[in-house]
């Protein structure tokens, strides 16, 4: 499947990284590494298990503190932020995890309004309604609003997540592994739903995956982690035409298992 | 030669082992000390998550009523039983109110209230907490800009703070009611009777004492309950050792704790 065409300002960074370096007790997960995100962008994060991708989002929205290094997200230095700039700031980032993390003691409907409760007070109920109604429609998920989250499937499940992000309409998605553990089909869909949700509500994203089959259905721009550091980026195909065997390994994995 | 250098090679990571357990030991009170105070100064300030602090409890207090009646019943009766032949050895049966009196306001009302809570209550925050640190829902709700700590800990604590209280209350009350049933079965005596002298053996000393254990310990449980499932560590596994930690360690604070309020009321008592 092509992505189709984006509408990316390059002059425009939203996200900037210099030099950031994480490590865990001794073990260094990013080794200095360097990123930009530009508006309207689909950026692909590739690399196998543990080297540190989700390390790098969760940087990004501030759950993780950065050992060295500068992580620029709109304009605002991450790791300078008080709570409450930071809190200003998440508003502006949509975080959709790797196991959608809906609040299971909470239904489909409950767990949309929660952020709408906290942050948009002077909305009223039926203004609230009808937010929860545009987002289920635009995941196309409008029947399951009030099932609990232990009654959906694992790709209803993404797509309430990401339809709990949209809410809130953030300038930037960050999709932890949007497709792992979803069948071929599902894992479509979820796809489609990153382009539509980018074209749809104009939002810049970085997507970490290790299924080559979404970073190409998704990425506009692909960056591959290799050893803590991006070794190769640019296009799908620039970045698997190389003779670097990490990457050919990587490739030959997705596409032979 | 080699013996030696072995040797201090096993000293060098006796003492590296020693040092990474003591360095560890005294984080843990640090993040402990951390935990705790973070919730005195959360608790006065708004947002407020009333609707979260009502819906625990009702969790806290009314789901534990039909436990908390049968054991305190149950309690009451065979206290009662118990204590009758070593009062009856002195002909001093009629004093079994006040006896009962005295054990179940002063102290096992709040004891007995606060173990079945911490197994109950206690459990169920730690693993509830613990599944959603391990599901990263806790995360979810950081990066939504939500403060996790006052919706999930803060309204948990302030929940068995104020429901535990009410629950030793009503503990105490049927535990009295299971002792009237046995002393009237056996010597007749009527309701009226039995609760005048039920409260001629107390004073509001005891009372006062028993609400302040009461208040402490639903505190106790709170916090543990909430404090091992918040920092539950990665997995499945993690979970059910944040509840099972949860329960061990608030009985064991809670034991403590009687013991050292038992000292201070009694010393209040001699002066």
């Amino acid at each position: 499947m092509k992505k189709p065409n984006s509408k990316i300002d390059y002059t425009q960074k939203v996200i900037s990284i210099k030099g950031l370096t994480k490590a865990f007790d001794d073990f260094e997960v990013l080794k200095g590494v360097d990123l930009d995100l530009f508006r309207g962008e689909n950026l692909v994060v590739l690399g196998r298990s543990g080297t540190g991708k989700s390390v790098l989002i969760k940087i990004i929205s501030g759950l993780l503190r950065p050992d060295k290094g500068m992580v620029n997200v709109l304009g605002q230095e991450v790791a300078h932020l008080t709570p409450k700039q930071l809190d200003a700031l998440r508003l502006k980032i949509g975080f959709s995890f790797q196991n959608s993390a809906l609040y299971d003691s909470m239904t489909v409907k409950e767990n949309l309004e929660f952020p709408l409760i906290r942050h948009a007070k002077e909305m009223t109920a039926r203004d609230r309604d009808r937010i929860i109604d545009i987002v289920l429609e635009a995941v196309g998920l409008g029947q399951t609003i009030n099932q609990m989250p232990s009654e959906l499937s694992g790709g209803q499940r993404k797509r309430i997540g990401i339809a709990r992000t949209l809410i809130l309409k953030p300038e930037i998605m960050l999709y932890d592994e949007p497709t792992a553990g979803l069948d071929p089909i599902t894992s479509q869909d979820i796809n489609q739903l990153i382009n539509e949700v980018q074209r749809r509500f104009n939002t810049s994203s970085i997507i970490i995956t290790h299924d080559l089959t979404c970073a190409k259905a998704v990425g506009d721009r692909v960056v591959m982690l290799l050893d803590g550091q991006f070794q190769r980026q640019g296009t799908f195909e620039e970045v698997f035409a190389t003779d670097d065997e990490r990457v050919k390994a990587f490739y030959n994995y997705n596409f032979t298992e | 030669m080699d013996q030696s250098n072995r040797e201090k090679t096993n000293v060098r990571r006796r003492k590296s082992f020693l040092t990474k357990r003591l360095d560890r030991f005294f984080l843990e009170l640090y993040h402990i000390y951390a935990f705790v105070s973070r919730f005195f100064r959360e608790v006065f300030f708004p947002p407020y998550e009333w609707r979260e602090i009502i819906k625990q409890c009702y969790e806290v207090g009314v789901k534990s009523l039909p436990l908390i009646s049968i054991t305190a019943f149950i309690i009451g009766i065979v206290f009662t039983n118990q204590s009758r032949p070593s009062l009856a050895e002195f002909g001093a049966t009629s004093w079994l109110p006040a006896l009962i009196s005295v054990a179940i306001v002063r102290a096992m009302g709040p004891l007995v209230t606060a173990i079945i809570a911490s197994g109950k209550i206690g459990s169920s925050i730690g693993a509830e907490l613990g599944s959603m640190r391990v599901t990263e829902q806790i995360d979810a709700m950081e990066v939504s800009a939500t403060n996790p700590y006052k919706f999930l800990v803060v309204s948990r604590v302030l929940a068995t703070t104020l429901m535990i209280p009410a629950l030793t209350m009503y503990t105490t009350l049927v535990a009295l009611l299971g002792g009237y049933l046995n002393v009237h079965q056996n010597e007749l005596t009527t309701l009226i009777t039995f609760f005048t002298q039920v409260f001629d053996a107390i004073t509001f000393l005891d009372i006062i004492a028993s609400t302040v254990k009461s208040v402490l310990f639903g505190f106790t449980i709170g916090m543990v309950g909430c404090y091992k499932g918040y920092h539950s560590s990665k997995g499945t596994e993690g979970v059910g050792k944040a509840a099972n930690s949860s329960v061990v360690t608030a009985m064991f604070l809670i034991f403590i704790e009687e013991l050292l309020i038992m000292q201070v009321i009694n010393a209040i008592r001699i002066m």
